[in-house]
């Protein structure tokens, strides 16, 4: 067995008992993208030697002692890279740790690589990175999803054991699914965003991509909790996240939202999410279907808010502290317009012109505080559901993999991805995607997730769900075959 | 809430982005489209409805009043594109 197919869990183990060292794993890893990274284009860039100056001093008694992981290319890392795909921070070298960076390495964690993503975690496929997409190691020719996509298809193709990734809109969620790996965007406030360079505040959060569902828990015991330096963070209590694994579904009520299956909804996706809806029925699950009325709106109200956060704390960018300046300007007006003409790639562009737009005197009120009271219906619908249920059941994302190129001339089919994700974001809330079966197409097996979405500050329970389905099931053991 | 007076040149003056004039006509068309899908939101009666700007309500978040030690200024002047004497060196703007 590759020692680099090992999960973050069972790699510790080894580190622990002596029976391998980190830097052995360091060298996996470096020896697998060597093999690999060509053709998935999943990391940006890695630093061997730092990574081993860094595991020598690890220490493997520690919950995640030993285990480099790799992390997106929007979280600080202090001394490497941080660029966020995007030209206009090309060079960027972290000065400090962001929190949860920090945290990673108080539990003996090796920040390892940077995982490619669509610009500014601007996209649902990483075709919008500046340096060119990843792949998605079950098929080369279609994406790995985004915006986290680079961390996915690493961790799919075991070119890592784990990665931090961050979710505005689907960002975890769906490269997860894309990929056949499990990715869990926690509650609004639950991981500090310290050190997470923002695209839309009032969305973003930090979470894992793993292998398997103990190993996301692992990653959230490490990462979770208040930070002074954020003070969105919230102050409540964190339980251990591995508690619930393995408690079983019995008893416990699950949610089927009926908007959730609509036309546009990719029949072998239905097919394997409702095979999934039967088998946690199987186990011991009460299905009950319930209403979140507000579906249809979250797109929209989505692509008004983001958008609006993200051209304000994109408004930094001015090639004065840092970054890249053009060249040759004329004066002050030039140096902006063409060091951001220059830096930012299209979708970036568009959706700074956008957000305002919606923000823009006289166009406030009918476009970005209209949004607003929509989000709070969408927040509302949540509460309601789930006062009957303990969590919600439903698919990630419409259809499995997409092909490259299909969808980058018509930005709306891209947005389409996140349909299934975004109202979590909107509302706070936490959810997971887990592996639930494959959809065969031009003779290769694409990956279906099943997302499951819990109230806030209830990651345990979802946790628990997840691996119920995942212990009875052999989805999350299938490998791309690389 | 219609895209018509949707104007992609003068908003991005706004923001400080120049385009090309190929940019220019890509945008205002695939701009067009959201704003078309987003004018979904008119369908629903918000009359009664508070907006919500943030999914968890938070007031007054304080942290200790303590001294601390900041950024030293190298280090924040690393990634500047030009600097001089300890300072960002920036784009004229007097005569």
């Amino acid at each position: 067995m590759e020692l680099t197919s090992l999960t973050l869990y069972e790699a510790q183990k080894l580190v622990r008992a002596k029976q391998v060292s980190s830097r052995e794993l360091v060298d996996g890893l470096v020896e697998s993208i060597e093999k690999i990274d060509p053709e998935i284009h999943g990391y940006l860039s890695y630093d061997r030697d730092q990574a081993i100056a860094d595991a020598e001093k690890a220490d493997p008694n520690l919950p995640l002692g030993g285990v480099p992981i790799a992390i997106k290319d929007l979280i600080n890392v202090l001394g490497h890279p941080c660029g966020c795909a995007s030209k206009i921070l090309q060079g960027y070298v972290a000065p400090y740790d962001a929190t949860v960076t920090a945290r990673l390495r108080a539990a003996g964690a090796v920040p390892f690589g940077r995982a490619n993503m669509d610009e500014f975690a601007m996209g649902s496929s990483t075709e919008n990175s500046a340096f060119g997409p990843s792949k998605n190691p079950w098929d080369v020719t279609r994406t790995p999803g985004g915006s986290s996509g680079g961390a996915a298809a690493v961790v799919a193709a075991d070119e890592a054991f784990a990665a931090l990734g961050s979710d505005t809109g689907g960002s975890i969620r769906q490269p997860a699914a894309l990929c056949g790996c499990v990715g869990l965007k926690p509650t609004y406030g639950r991981v500090s965003r310290f050190g997470l360079v923002a695209f839309a505040s009032s969305l973003d959060q930090i979470g894992p991509l793993t292998k398997d569902v103990r190993d996301a828990a692992l990653l959230m015991n490490a990462i979770a909790g208040a930070d002074p330096c954020d003070s969105t963070s919230l102050a409540e209590p964190v339980p251990d996240f591995l508690a619930k694994l393995g408690l079983g579904v019995s008893g416990l009520k699950l949610g089927l939202p009926k908007e959730y299956f609509i036309d546009g909804l990719d029949p072998r996706v239905e097919n394997a999410v409702r095979g999934a809806v039967d088998h946690l029925s199987n186990l011991g699950a009460s299905i009950v279907e319930i209403s979140l009325p507000h579906t249809e709106y979250a797109l929209s109200t989505y692509y008004i808010i983001a958008p609006a956060e993200a051209s304000a704390n994109l408004a930094r960018f001015d090639g004065v502290r840092y970054g890249f300046r053009a060249q040759g300007v004329s004066g002050l007006l030039d140096h902006y317009g063409r060091t951001r003409e220059e830096g930012f790639g299209p979708e970036v562009k568009r959706r700074i012109i956008l957000g305002t737009y919606v923000l823009s005197s006289g166009y406030y009120d009918a476009y970005y505080l209209r949004a607003q009271k929509v989000r709070t219906l969408i927040r509302q619908d949540f509460v309601n559901a789930f006062n009957q249920v303990d969590a919600i059941i439903c698919p990630t994302s419409p259809t499995p993999a997409f092909k490259l190129g299909e969808r980058t001339n018509d930005p709306l089919s891209m947005y389409l991805a996140d349909i299934f994700t975004l109202a979590a974001n909107m509302a706070g809330i936490c959810g997971i995607s887990i592996p639930c079966g494959f959809a065969q197409e031009d003779g290769k097996k694409l990956p279906v997730g099943l997302q499951i979405l819990g109230r806030a500050l209830d990651e345990s329970t979802i946790l628990q769900v997840a691996s119920a389905y995942e212990q009875s099931t052999d989805w999350h053991k299938a490998k791309p075959g690389l | 809430m219609s895209g018509t007076k949707f104007d992609v040149q003068y908003v991005a003056e706004l923001v400080r982005i120049k385009l090309t004039p190929e940019e220019i006509q890509i945008f205002q068309s695939q701009l067009g489209l959201v704003l078309e899908h987003v004018a979904k939101l008119n369908q629903i009666d918000v009359s009664n409805v508070e907006p919500t700007a943030h999914s968890f309500p938070m007031y007054n978040v304080f942290r200790a009043d303590e001294e601390k030690p900041s950024l030293p200024r190298n280090a924040a002047l690393a990634n500047a594109p030009q600097q001089a004497q300890g300072l960002f060196v920036v784009t004229k703007v007097v005569e």
